[in-house]
């Protein structure tokens, strides 16, 4: 059976008209009618995908399709329309279902804000741009979502606009994705030059016959032509899913409230960069050189941003770091080739991550607004559903076999060992020291919240209060995926040929097919995972966690004096922030100044424009001289000017 | 009726006579008089989108009077794909830029709307014209309403505005005015037609290339004869910030695409590259300089001038296309880049000078240091300026995207350094813009100033709502825009492309 | 014999003292008049010249014009010069650099 058009079309209608209802009628619908109304347009969202995937696992063929025709010129054709086989199928619910929680749960963390209806109206917009990303079957309408993520990311972060932190975060987020996009248009322009068609189809039956193309950047240096775009497009992903170096907004991006740090900063947005380049693989698989860029980029991320986690006291930032450490573990997936596992992790992150988040919240409101960790601890007696909660999706993150992140993870980094691509190596390395870092990271959050002594301020102390079941329930459903999705769904996701043609490998590359020769089912998997350095390194880093910020907290404070240069360099976040900030915004606006000043003001106004006004006054001072304005050095000068023709005439004459 | 586009350059004109006799005095019916006239003239002008037929390339409404026998100049008029959407665009901007005016206006306010609607008038004479001696007659006609507009109207410095804005575009429609007398001692005839069909030698080709090329890139404005738009943007009032980006700007464009193209093809294609080159400086160099701006209208000028770099680089991207492929395509998707942004500059640029102009009115300041936290006084307000601000940022589903992505496409297909360069618009655009929207929009509340201020009234809200939704509408379906177009592109890419050499 | 020789010297010698009259005077217009119609006489004596050693009668007809127009003249000159000293009380030529750039 076919998939029915207008079903899929109100998948990502629902929540824009939802979206408009909320934040333009939000005086007239009220704080009950916005929250109803996206939560409903939402839950249908959800439903409907989750029946198109049921669909599809049921034999229904891909649909891709045009909704209209966004521009034609001459004869290249501009559409919006949808593409709907097993990889967007999977992200819509994906996608869905966390908003669905995220907004459920938006009812109690936003209670007592003053912008509720805004907020709704945001989110459910950010759900409808999102689909818009994954259903797209064109670049254009995936540059559409592309952005349209980032603008609702910008105003999400910015949603308390008083706040100074705040609305430079949003800015700097906007404008860190733009350098990203920025390369991913020049990659859309290069698909468009190679093709002549922007229609993922088209584009991916082209290329490849597009595989020796090549390209003269510079005079006499010819590049092959994919391995450009595939690294621009690649930029792109950089940009959004928050790689090295472009990964400076999102930890500053959690200057927003926290559920949508835990929908669009964790589960979906950021994660759009990785969906893009596993829709892509049929451009990056022709491109060598570009797959070893990503693994390498990846396996940086993934490793050093983990190292972050560990120093930082603010709740939501480890949770934040350890995103961007986890979106390292996708991206060196994709650059082994590895796609579907980097998009099964995409989908199981997605769960425990945005649990993760979600709990980080109900701390924070519990709290009474307190991130900061060292003033809280022993937790799990006042808030034991968050406890628990978090607990699996901590279990989750750290790779515990059983648990969905195992499955991933460890997938991950089997697939990373098999691949014999360049940079696979020291990607192996960076994501197996990684998986130890996770743990301690992790634990060590666990351990300062829910765990020792309590070192609740007095103003914490008087305001604390658990959070209510609006807030708790979300955390539920969402703990249930976390700890069951990877068991149930190993099997037919990463080995049973679920994604078909929605993913291209080719032969040499397959290290997923290499990875199933091994693979026996989901409990000789995660026993055989036990055996397996990953485990012992996850263990040894809760074990650590444990001994220094539980039994012995002095160790961590001997080892922060001893390792002073590394500490400073970690809390520093490597200089990033104070580089871009001292160096790169402060050169821009210098060279702002310098050619306002000196080419517009100077050389040009000055120079060129008003020199020539001063040239004709001076000229004009000279000749005014003449004109003393007595009648005799007139009739002189007419003489004088009678003579000298006359003396011409004669003189010509002889 | 097939004087459509006599009435629609004269009725406005006529309304202007009429709001001017009606005076200050009875101000209150000369208001409804002006509106009322620019309301028919945006109604008039819809049959011309309607009744146009976009599968010819051919000059429709035409109208054919003799005008100046002695010269065989005919007062004649026609529009083609190019010129139509940008007449409605004139009819359909003046209509906010009087409501933008009804009661803000203190001194001789009959005059203000009288001064648009002869400058409407006049401006879509020029578009209309199809005789450049006509053509020349209207463009240096729209100067002087201009002119006494920002010096009667404008701020502090008026009089230096106004006199470099005249010298500077007057100097450069001097060299037109050489070039087309030079043309029409060869033709003896001054038909846009027949100048078309002139054949020229290279060496001539080149003289009259560059002649065109400094009448229309200081209209444009083009890096580096750009630097009268700051000036006269600051200094103008509101309405003529509004007419100054929306339409006046675009005269360059259209001259580019009316006269320079078709007329000095094989200058143009040896040239090309200078013209690219200005634009990419346009591009980068202008993004720096907007991103250190004070003043709102001066970073709103800037980014116009950026903007406007698309439309010289989508206009002459094709040659190089043609070189490295043969493939007309890419020319043509250059062209409809410029073309469509334009269309959407005009809309945006003209909203984002209202949205200064609701603050201006309200604080008599333009300076970005004296705003901060805006939003918490006046959200209807912010909403709408930080949607605007994200359309002047290119954002998809906005019509400023569709425009730079089109000509980013192009560029690409000439040259990998030239679509770099371009696309580093998206970084300075969003840049320049959202960190004035950052420190005029958002934030605590800045001052007592700004605590006093009041939301947008249902007048302000309509004029900023309606341009809200049209840039809306353009960016989610520029299709019928194009297709109007396309047989008018495909046709004048094909006169680029053509050697007139005899 | 009075030949046509010098009465072209005459003429001339007068239209130089004329001329050297106008540059060299700065203290008063009348005196500019003067010299005006000290011009115009010399022009007269040079059709008077002509006319007689050509033999044709044109030139002193030239001359009635001359002196009527040049009677004009000094009496426009005179009145627009008391209206001058009306104004100005001076009529200094040092003084009217109204025309001074």
């Amino acid at each position: 059976m076919n998939l029915n058009p207008n079903l899929l079309l109100a998948i990502p209608l629902a929540p824009l008209i939802a979206a408009l209802v909320a934040g333009l009628l939000g005086k007239l619908v009220g704080r009950a009618g916005a929250a109803a109304v996206t939560i409903g347009a939402v839950a249908i969202s959800c439903g409907l995908s989750i029946h198109v995937l049921y669909e599809l696992l049921h034999g229904a063929p891909t649909y891709n399709e045009t909704v209209y025709t966004w521009l034609v010129s001459d004869s290249t054709i501009m559409q919006v329309g949808f593409l709907v086989d097993h990889l967007s199928a999977l992200m819509m619910v994906v996608v869905t279902f966390v908003s669905l929680c995220v907004h459920v749960y938006t009812m109690g963390y936003m209670h007592d804000d003053p912008g509720y209806q805004r907020f709704f109206s945001y989110i459910c917009l950010f759900t409808f741009s999102m689909l818009m990303l994954v259903m797209s079957n064109n670049f254009m309408q995936l540059f559409f979502g592309w952005e349209a993520v980032g603008v609702v990311s910008y105003l999400l972060i910015g949603f308390w606009y008083t706040r100074p932190t705040a609305i430079f975060a949003n800015m700097k987020a906007f404008l860190v994705n733009r350098v990203g996009d920025f390369g991913f248009v020049l990659g859309i322009a290069g698909v468009l030059m190679l093709t002549d068609s922007l229609d993922y189809a088209d584009v991916f039956a082209a290329a490849p016959g597009l595989a020796d193309t090549q390209l003269e950047l510079f005079s006499g240096h010819q590049w092959s032509a994919l391995t450009v775009i595939c690294i621009c497009l690649f930029i792109g992903a950089m940009g959004k899913s928050a790689q090295m170096p472009l990964h400076v907004w999102l930890p500053d991006s959690m200057e927003g409230p926290t559920p949508i740090s835990a929908l669009i900063h964790a589960a979906t947005m950021v994660t759009a960069g990785i969906f893009m380049v596993a829709r892509m693989s049929p451009l990056f698989e022709l491109s060598e050189a570009a797959l070893s860029f990503v693994l390498v980029i990846g396996a940086t991320t993934a490793l050093f941003m983990g190292f972050l986690g560990i120093v930082n006291n603010d709740i939501k930032r480890v949770v934040a770091y350890s995103t961007l450490s986890q979106l390292g573990y996708m991206t060196v997936a994709l650059g082994a080739s590895a796609y579907s596992i980097g998009i099964f992790h995409l989908m199981t992150h997605a769960f425990f991550k945005a649990l993760l988040f979600l709990a980080a919240g109900a701390v924070i409101i519990a709290m009474h607004h307190e991130q900061d960790m060292r003033k809280m601890g022993g937790l799990w007696r006042r808030m034991p559903v968050t406890y628990w909660t978090s607990l699996i999706g901590a279990l989750a993150l750290i790779g515990t076999p059983f648990f969905a992140g195992f499955y991933s993870k460890d997938a991950l980094i089997e697939a990373v060992h098999e691949s014999r691509r360049a940079g696979a190596g020291y990607a192996y390395w960076c994501v197996l020291i990684g998986v130890f870092i996770t743990a301690l990271y992790t634990f060590r959050m666990i351990f300062m919240t829910f765990h020792g002594k309590e070192r609740l301020d007095h103003h914490a102390q008087e305001h604390f209060h658990d959070v209510g079941w609006d807030m708790k329930a979300p955390l539920v459903a969402l703990a249930i995926p976390s700890a069951l999705i990877g068991f149930y769904t190993i099997a037919p996701v990463l080995f049973g040929g679920y994604f078909g043609d929605a993913i291209f490998v080719l032969e040499k590359n397959d290290v997923v097919g290499q990875l199933k020769h091994e693979f026996h089912g989901a409990v000789a998997f995660a026993l055989h995972g036990m055996t397996q350095p990953p485990f012992f390194l996850a263990a040894g880093g809760v074990l650590t966690a444990w001994l220094f910020f539980l039994k012995f907290p002095h160790w961590a404070e001997a080892w922060e004096r001893k390792g002073k240069a590394v500490h400073t360099l970690l809390t520093n976040k490597y200089y990033f922030d104070w580089f871009n900030e001292h160096v790169l915004a402060a050169l821009t606006r210098g060279i702002g100044r310098l050619l306002w000043r000196v080419g517009d003001e100077g050389i040009i106004d000055g120079g060129l424009v008003n020199g020539s006004a001063w040239g004709v006054e001076k000229l004009s001072f000279f000749a005014r001289r003449v004109q003393t304005g007595y009648l005799y050095t007139y009739a002189f000068w007419m003489i004088i000017g009678l003579a000298g023709f006359l003396g011409w005439f004669l003189l010509r004459a002889s | 009726m097939n004087n459509l586009l006599s009435i629609l350059v004269w009725l406005p004109i006529a309304t202007g006579l009429v709001v001017l006799i009606l005076g200050e005095g009875r101000l209150a019916v000369a208001r409804w008089v002006a509106l009322i006239g620019s309301i028919i003239t945006f109604v008039l002008s819809l049959p011309l989108w309607a009744g146009f037929d976009g599968d010819t390339a051919k000059l429709q409404f035409v109208e054919r009077l003799p005008w100046i026998n002695s010269l065989h100049s005919d007062y004649a008029l026609g529009v083609d794909g190019i010129s139509m959407p940008l007449i409605v665009l004139t009819a359909f901007i003046t209509i906010p830029v009087i409501i933008a005016a009804w009661t803000v206006i203190e001194k001789r306010a009959a005059q203000y709307f009288a001064a648009f609607l002869v400058l409407e008038g006049l401006m879509i004479g020029t578009f209309a014209a199809t005789d450049a001696l006509l053509f020349y007659f209207f463009w240096e006609a729209m100067l002087i309403p201009m002119f006494l507009i920002i010096g009667i109207w404008g701020g502090p410095r008026r009089v230096y505005a106004t006199i470099k804005f005249f010298l500077y575009t007057f100097l450069g429609s001097v060299f037109m005015l050489v070039a087309l007398i030079y043309m029409y001692l060869k033709t003896g005839d001054y038909s846009i037609a027949a100048l078309h069909a002139l054949p020229l030698t290279l060496n001539e080709q080149i003289w009259i290339f560059f002649a065109f090329l400094f009448a229309f890139a200081v209209k444009v404005p083009m890096w580096p004869v750009h630097t009268w738009l700051p000036d006269a943007h600051v200094e103008a009032p509101t309405g003529g910030s509004v007419i100054l980006a929306a339409i006046m700007q675009k005269m360059g464009g259209y001259g580019l695409l009316r006269f320079s193209l078709p007329i000095t093809p094989d200058a143009s294609r040896d040239l090309d590259w200078l013209v690219i080159l200005l634009s990419l400086i346009a591009v980068v160099y202008i993004g720096f300089v907007a991103l250190v701006q004070q003043d709102m209208k001066k970073l709103i000028a800037y980014s116009s001038i950026a903007h406007m770099g698309f439309v010289t680089l989508g206009a002459f991207i094709g040659y190089d296309i043609v070189a490295n492929s043969g493939d007309l395509r890419g020319a043509t998707m250059g062209i409809d880049g410029a073309m469509v942004q334009m269309v959407s500059h005009g809309l945006i640029s003209g909203a984002m000078f209202l949205c200064v102009g609701v603050l201006y009115d309200r604080m008599h300041s333009r300076e970005i240091s004296a705003y901060g936290g805006v939003v918490n006084t006046m959200p209807k307000f912010a909403a709408l300026m930080v949607l605007f601000a994200m359309a002047n940022a290119g954002l998809p589903a906005t019509s400023g995207f569709v425009g730079e992505f089109l000509v980013i496409l192009a560029a690409f297909k000439a040259n990998f350094w030239y679509a770099l360069l371009a696309a580093t618009t998206l970084i300075w655009g969003a840049a320049y813009t959202l960190w004035m929207v950052k420190r005029v929009i958002f934030g605590p509340v800045a001052n007592d100033q700004v605590a006093a201020l009041t939301d947008l009234d249902a007048r302000e809200f309509l004029i900023l709502g309606v341009l809200a939704v049209a840039v809306l509408l353009l960016g989610i379906w520029p299709a019928p825009l194009l297709d109007v177009m396309r047989a008018t592109t495909h046709h004048l890419v094909e006169q680029m492309m053509a050697s007139k050499l005899p | 014999m009075i030949t046509l020789q010098h009465m072209l010297v005459i003429s001339g010698a007068l239209f130089a003292v004329s001329v050297a009259g106008i540059f060299i005077n700065r203290k008063n217009v009348i005196l500019l008049l003067m010299c005006i119609e000290l011009l115009l006489l010399s022009a007269n004596f040079n059709f008077i010249a002509f006319s007689r050693y050509l033999g044709n009668i044109d030139g002193q007809v030239f001359v009635f014009f001359i002196l009527t127009v040049a009677a004009a003249e000094s009496a426009i000159g005179l009145a627009i010069l008391v209206v001058l000293f009306r104004e100005r009380r001076s009529i200094a030529v040092e003084d009217l650099s109204t025309l001074k750039g």
